[in-house]
């Protein structure tokens, strides 16, 4: 046990904290950061709690200031993941899926699985079909899901990519059973937020099961 | 080493620093997959040359400070010697005498992103470790060219963006000591049995790059590989 404490590490909070780095950023603050002064940054800091700017911050209009959102697909993969043995699909590239899943991780402490279309430039230009048939295919031969829940993304959107006629051509082709189901959700990023995203799976999963269960019975 | 840097990105930079960089000499690039983009743009527009470098375990640090020193002339040459020799190797020998007969021949799952797949493999070395698989999920192929440098090629598997699946699949095959990856492998590994390093953000603890972060990296791999809890859960191939 004694071992960590002979070397004496320091972990990322102090050890930046001994003589030599306080001398580094002192040095760095004075030649070459055109720093305005002890002085200047007390009075910024007093000037932000003057009525005068908060003013001026009621009054920005372009932009909002730690917005209490996020974008749509978000909230429809978390939506999918509520659903017995369903795997969130989101058709795009490979980065929202990467970040979803550590968000996701992050926050139930668990492994949480979802796939994308991973698609890249060349999707984008000639739509992402190919992309969409070749995940659906994979996802259902490794995850062995009994429904997946599609939503798409900024770039999905973007390009306008028709999820309901790909999906119709992936089972009329054979390449997924014509009977699996595949709800699927238009979430846009740069619509709304997490909370429509999540509505909108939602929506979008209790409408096409209704229809689905009407076709193939309760019991499928 | 007597060097002066005259700004630093992204972390800690401000304008008037970004506005110097133009009258540097060199270009040192740590994380290749973001600012080789900039370095090659001021290769280009202002004729800096700009150098890789790995500040991961004390064999690549050396390495690339001698790689750095060698840019200049004889007098920082020396002193980057001088400081080796009195002040960083004995400090980080006495790191390595202390956690290697404790990790010798234990094997490490490598899968995160950026430049660490390769830079961090040496410093696994370092401490007696070796890695068996490395991957990277969002690499293009100069990433996988420059890993070949790095790797035994007839032992370490590289993947390239591996799914949840595929990274199970892995660790059940390769049986690894270690997996270092990031949170969205963190539970998985662990619900295996598997101890599990998060090597991506640091969230938890870090730096792990340079001379205290090398310390860090040492402290933190023998608490998860020797770490007590591992005796009460087993992994799949152990029961």
């Amino acid at each position: 046990m004694g071992i960590h404490h002979e070397l004496n590490i320091k972990d990322h909070l102090e050890c930046f904290r001994n003589d030599e780095f306080k001398k580094m950023i002192e040095n760095k603050r004075k030649q070459f950061e055109d720093w305005v002064g002890e002085e200047k940054v007390k009075e910024v800091a007093e000037w932000t709690k003057t009525w005068e700017y908060r003013e001026l911050n009621f009054k920005r209009e372009a932009i909002s200031i730690n917005p209490a959102k996020a974008c749509q697909p978000l909230g429809a993969l978390l939506c999918a993941l509520g659903f017995e043995k369903t795997l969130p699909y989101s058709h795009g590239s490979q980065g929202c899926v990467a970040y979803f899943r550590t968000h996701m991780a992050r926050h139930f402490k668990e492994p949480v699985p979802m796939v994308s279309s991973s698609m890249t430039e060349d999707a984008a230009v000639f739509g992402g079909q190919n992309n969409l048939h070749e995940g659906l295919q994979n996802a259902i031969a490794l995850y062995r899901p009994k429904m997946i829940a599609m939503n798409t993304t900024c770039m999905a959107e973007v390009i306008g990519d028709d999820l309901n006629s790909f999906i119709n051509n992936a089972k009329e082709k054979g390449l997924i059973p014509a009977d699996f189901p595949v709800p699927f959700a238009h979430t846009p990023s740069f619509v709304g937020s997490h909370i429509t995203g999540y509505d909108n799976q939602l929506k979008a999963i209790l409408q096409y099961m209704t229809d689905y269960f009407e076709k193939y019975g309760v019991d499928k | 080493m007597g060097l002066r840097v005259v700004t630093q990105w992204s972390g800690d930079g401000t304008l008037s620093e970004v506005a110097n960089a133009v009258k540097v000499k060199y270009i040192l690039v740590h994380c290749y997959r973001s600012s080789n983009y900039l370095a090659r743009y001021f290769e280009e527009k202002f004729g800096i040359p700009w150098i890789e470098y790995n500040f991961f375990g004390p064999t690549q640090i050396f390495a690339s400070m001698r790689k750095i020193a060698s840019l200049f002339d004889e007098k920082i040459q020396e002193r980057t010697e001088e400081l080796i020799e009195k002040v960083y190797k004995p400090r980080l020998d006495r790191v390595i005498e202390k956690y290697r007969p404790r990790l010798e021949g234990k094997t490490v799952l490598l899968y995160v992103g950026g430049l660490r797949p390769r830079h961090i493999i040496t410093a696994f070395e370092d401490l007696g470790m070796n890695v068996v698989a490395t991957g990277y999920e969002f690499a293009h192929q100069d990433d996988y060219q420059r890993t070949l440098h790095y790797i035994d090629k007839n032992a370490t598997i590289i993947v390239d963006d591996a799914t949840a699946w595929e990274i199970e699949e892995l660790t059940r095959k390769l049986r690894p000591d270690l997996v270092a990856s990031g949170i969205k492998e963190k539970y998985q590994a662990q619900k295996m049995g598997v101890p599990f390093r998060q090597m991506h953000s640091w969230d938890y603890s870090g730096p792990y790059h340079g001379i205290e972060g090398f310390e860090i990296f040492a402290r933190d791999v023998d608490m998860a590989v020797n770490g007590n809890v591992w005796k009460f859960i087993k992994a799949p191939w152990q029961q």
